[in-house]
């Protein structure tokens, strides 16, 4: 019965998930004269090189998916341009990302079945999956037997071990988040599925971006279900959870969603400079500063986010307040994430490179910011010979895209859930040295009870050989921590808890454990 | 040329040896195990039969380690010791000198001569080879339609927990009227027997077995109870009746034993520059209530400590604090600090509070007359070894401990916390009014 259940879910899920995946090669498009006089003017195009083609080839034809539209209009664009460069006619170049520019053509033009039944195939998709997942899932109640610790079969599923189903996960992430950042145009029939909750919060159709924060959401509702159940024996995963969920649905979706409907820029209060890197770039000042008081407030805000309130609260609580309670990467690591965590590499070699690449990205983030302010200021467009559009377009493509979003997630499976997080993440380098040299939290080794059976390691998700610490009786005390609870959670024998507390003998390196009555310290004297 | 420590056995005490003696001293150290190639977490065998972890999760240092800090490792098993020549046989019959040679060979599960204890399908759940042997034997509920535990103690309840993983059908027979019931007290020892049976394992208390059964290829196809005559079908049965000093290789040599290997309290055998630590080892004058042979991972790991003292220079007699220990019975953790028996002897009296509902409780041993508190069990709830140490080492009366819970608890953060519950049932039961204290960071973080 409970299996038929699940089984039921699982292939809803399937179904929901294959018509999701099937809709992009789907669907009509057709560009009228309407919407086209309306694009370029609102995009202030002056080709008529391009004009003329799309008018003559394009325009009123019907299109039998958006990938073949969109290869004709950014072919389109890029011969014009060509074209124009070679002429010396900067004037008529389009300066708008072909992409993007694509991305609204069709968003546009989409005229079938797909662009017409939103909600119906809304429930199709989603709506399946949502179901599908749940009907999995809230059996384990049940089938997961009393609450506890439940990782039997981990390493011998092939979801959750490497394996077949990992690999096809892994695929799947990597190439929908390359499609997502470089080809948005060949999902817009995805976006079709939001409209409706756009419309009803900004106002605005959705744009790719409204629609990754829509998935992410729901994403992390349905795997938060799966955390609920797994972890329900224990608090601290609920609240935390919890805790997440909240701040990814109100912080990060609903109210950027809705300031843009009062004509607010999209601000996401809870995004901390530096992992939101462009929020020194020129374009972003000078939208707050023209938004009036409330751009204003923001402005101070957003400074006062990374230079007062992550420092104090890193010194109370440690960068757990933010890596896993309140930041968005981290909430996705932390339920969709969360059957990935054993696959982090725990080797001496994956430490030494983190320690390399993280603080790297963050003199990168640093440098990079304090190149544009400075060009900010004194108003122009170059430092040093360096173009400031040129280095923040390498970061964003290197860093904001390719790192944080292609590998952060799309190697979930095989890396495990917290990649960006641990080799990436300015803002987590940041934290992580406060945390190391000026914190009161750290992990608790509970005196000599560690039976070194290696839980702890195995199921952090940054790497961290706990148990290295553990079996000596040494705290835990690692920038890298973000403090997910899960190494004190599968303890067998109750070593590990996380606490803040004073500062002095947070870090204990020891001798000998407790429980062994050894005096070591006539011998140091005698030496 | 430096001294030439041998370490035979590449367990928790061993290892624990070898890198006390690297830390504090230059000497040759080799490590021997015929067991495996690197050290790993016994305690932790049963997760990777699990599938929680996989056997590399369990060796707690990486191959580099071993190079770096210059600890050899041999993988064989040592067969004789030329105690005249100071010269170790190996099973290929080549030879190694030593100029101290530490014994650290563990334990073997007990077998007591049943009928059929030796058919294909009978294992402990000791060493690395037994556990590949139940995945060759019990991979699944296919190839093991049942399995029968003999023993019920703390390697019976992990191989029940373990086939339980796999959905295999286990008869656990325990000797005892109550699982666990020499050690634990009646409400723990029960609280046990319930978690096992809602595991639906079929628990038979007061069961002995009586014999083995094989099909004609010597496999095992069932089991005979020793009291009913009752025939079990099953097609793996394992040997949980204890362990006892893995030491046969010994029995030949001039080195003395007993059960185990005798020592003095330095850890001395009767043999100039021959050590013997952990399971093997048994003390001539255990002290402080201690068994003289003490089959436990701390127990293990204080030995291989205090002998890297003698070893490099600052003799060092044996000298164990406080009693703790823990273990985890499927969901049910347990945790104890200082002595609590089934029973409480004739100067002590217990205080007991159990959840109404949850499976959690608390017991603390206490002096009848000095009030001093002598030990604490708890199922379900985390203590902080720190506290208890302390406790134990000032003397403390049950009433302190009762009034400094919240110093004393270490479950995760945001968990319901009893001691509220805990207190009143005391001062219910005692007639007092101990008030329950504030947890203190600096109290905690007091030196004792």
């Amino acid at each position: 019965m409970i299996k038929t259940i699940q089984n039921t879910g699982l292939v809803l899920l399937l179904i929901g998930f294959g018509i999701f995946i099937s809709l992009p090669f789907l669907g009509s498009f057709k560009i009228t004269p309407e919407v086209f006089e309306e694009l370029i003017s609102a995009n202030n195009i002056k080709s008529e090189l391009f004009i003329s083609k799309v008018k003559t080839t394009i325009l009123n034809n019907e299109f039998s998916s958006a990938y073949s539209l969109s290869s004709e209009i950014t072919t389109a664009i890029e011969n014009a341009n060509a074209q124009h460069l070679k002429n010396k006619e900067f004037k008529q170049k389009i300066w708008t990302n072909p992409e993007s520019l694509s991305f609204s053509i069709i968003k546009k033009s989409g005229n079938g079945f797909i662009a017409t039944n939103n909600t119906l195939l809304w429930w199709l998709t989603f709506g399946l999956a949502i179901i599908g997942a749940l009907l999995y899932n809230i059996p384990k109640v049940i089938t997961l037997g009393a609450k506890g610790i439940k990782n039997n079969g981990i390493f011998s599923h092939p979801s959750t071990n490497r394996g077949w189903i990992g690999w096809m996960v892994f695929i799947f992430l990597i190439v929908f988040y390359i499609v997502l950042y470089f080809k948005p145009a060949y999902i817009v029939n995805w976006t079709y599925l939001v409209d409706t909750t756009s419309k009803a919060l900004s106002g605005n159709d959705a744009s790719q971006w409204f629609l990754y924060g829509y998935l992410y959401t729901v994403v992390m509702f349905v795997m938060a279900v799966r955390m609920y159940i797994k972890y329900r024996h224990n608090n601290y995963q609920i609240l935390r959870t919890t805790s997440v969920l909240f701040f990814q649905l109100v912080f990060a979706f609903l109210i950027p969603e809705i300031m843009v409907r009062f004509q607010l820029p999209w601000y996401d209060f809870k995004n901390a400079f530096p992992l939101d890197y462009d929020f020194f770039f020129s374009w972003n000042l000078k939208q707050l500063i023209n938004t009036g008081t409330f751009g204003l407030f923001i402005l101070v805000w957003g400074i006062a986010l990374t230079i007062i309130i992550v420092p104090i609260l890193t010194y109370f609580f440690g960068k757990r307040w933010y890596c896993s309670w309140v930041c968005g990467c981290g909430g996705l690591a932390e339920t969709l994430g969360d059957p990935y965590r054993q696959l982090s590499n725990k080797s001496l070699k994956a430490w030494q490179l983190e320690r390399w690449v993280v603080h790297s990205v963050l003199v990168f983030a640093l440098l990079m910011t304090a190149i544009t302010l400075y060009a900010f200021f004194a108003e122009t467009k170059e430092v040093l010979f360096i173009k400031t559009q040129n280095i923040q377009d390498v970061y964003g493509f290197l860093i904001g895209s390719i790192f944080a979003g292609v590998i952060g997630t799309g190697f979930y499976p095989i890396f495990g859930n917290r990649v960006w997080c641990r080799f990436g993440c300015p803002l987590a380098a940041y934290l992580g040295i406060i945390q190391r040299f000026k914190s009161r939290f750290r992990i608790t080794t509970n005196g000599g009870q560690c039976i070194s059976c290696g839980n702890c390691s195995t199921y952090c998700e940054q790497g961290i050989d706990v148990r290295a610490y553990a079996q000596k009786g040494e705290n835990i005390v690692r920038a890298s921590c973000v403090g997910c609870g899960v190494c004190a959670a599968v303890c067998p024998r109750g070593v590990l808890k996380l606490e803040n507390g004073p500062e002095s003998g947070r870090i204990n390196p020891t001798e000998v454990l407790l429980g062994n009555d050894i005096d070591l310290m006539n011998y140091v004297n005698k030496k | 040329m430096e001294e030439h420590i041998i370490i035979i056995g590449n367990g928790i005490s061993g290892i624990t040896c070898a890198r006390h003696i690297r830390k504090n001293s230059n000497k040759r150290i080799t490590v021997i195990s015929g067991e495996s190639p690197y050290f790993f977490s016994r305690t932790a065998l049963m997760y990777v039969y699990m599938g929680h972890l996989k056997f590399e999760h369990t060796q707690p240092y990486e191959k580099w380690f071993w190079k770096k800090n210059k600890i050899e490792l041999i993988h064989k098993y040592v067969t004789d010791i030329n105690t005249n020549d100071n010269e170790l046989i190996f099973e290929d019959k080549s030879t190694i000198r030593y100029d101290k040679l530490i014994i650290a060979t563990g334990s073997k599960p007990n077998k007591f001569n049943w009928p059929g204890q030796n058919a294909k399908g009978v294992t402990g759940m000791y060493h690395k080879q037994d556990l590949d042997y139940i995945e060759k034997y019990a991979a699944n509920s296919a190839d093991c339609k049942r399995a029968v535990i003999v023993g019920g103690g703390l390697i019976g309840i992990e191989l029940a927990e373990m086939l339980h993983s796999r959905n295999i059908p286990v008869t656990f027979l325990v000797r005892e009227p109550s699982f666990w019931s020499n050690v634990l007290p009646k409400e723990e020892s029960e609280m046990i027997n319930r978690e096992i049976r809602e595991h639906h394992i079929d628990l038979r208390l007061n069961t002995n077995l009586k014999q083995i059964n094989t099909d004609t290829s010597g496999k095992t196809n069932s089991i005979t109870i020793a009291e009913t005559s009752e025939q079990i079908v099953c097609n793996l049965v394992g040997l949980t009746t204890g362990v006892s000093p893995n030491i046969n290789f010994i029995k030949n040599t001039n080195i003395s034993t007993n059960k185990g290997i005798l020592v003095n309290s330095f850890l001395e055998t009767s043999v100039e520059n021959i050590y013997a630590i952990g399971d093997c080892a048994e003390l001539q004058n255990p002290t402080n209530n201690r068994k003289a042979i003490e089959a436990v991972w701390y127990t293990g790991r204080m030995m291989g400590e205090t002998l890297a003292q003698t070893i490099c220079g600052n003799k060092t007699a044996y000298k164990p604090g406080h009693w703790f220990n823990s273990a985890k019975f499927f969901n049910i953790e347990y945790q104890t600090y200082g002595w609590v028996s089934n029973q409480p002897k004739t100067h002590e009296t217990h205080f007991y509070w159990e959840h109404e509902t949850e499976k959690k409780c608390i017991r603390i041993n206490y002096n009848k007359t000095t009030q001093e508190f002598i030990g604490i069990n708890t199922l379900g709830i985390r203590m902080r070894h720190s506290f208890f140490e302390k406790i134990l080492n000032e003397k403390k009366s049950v009433q302190y401990v009762l009034a400094h819970l919240a110093d004393a608890n270490f479950d995760p953060e945001f968990y319901t916390l009893y001691e509220k519950e805990i207190v009143a049932k005391f001062n219910k039961e005692n007639s007092c009014t101990i008030q329950l204290k504030k947890k203190s960071w600096k109290r905690i973080f007091s030196k004792a």
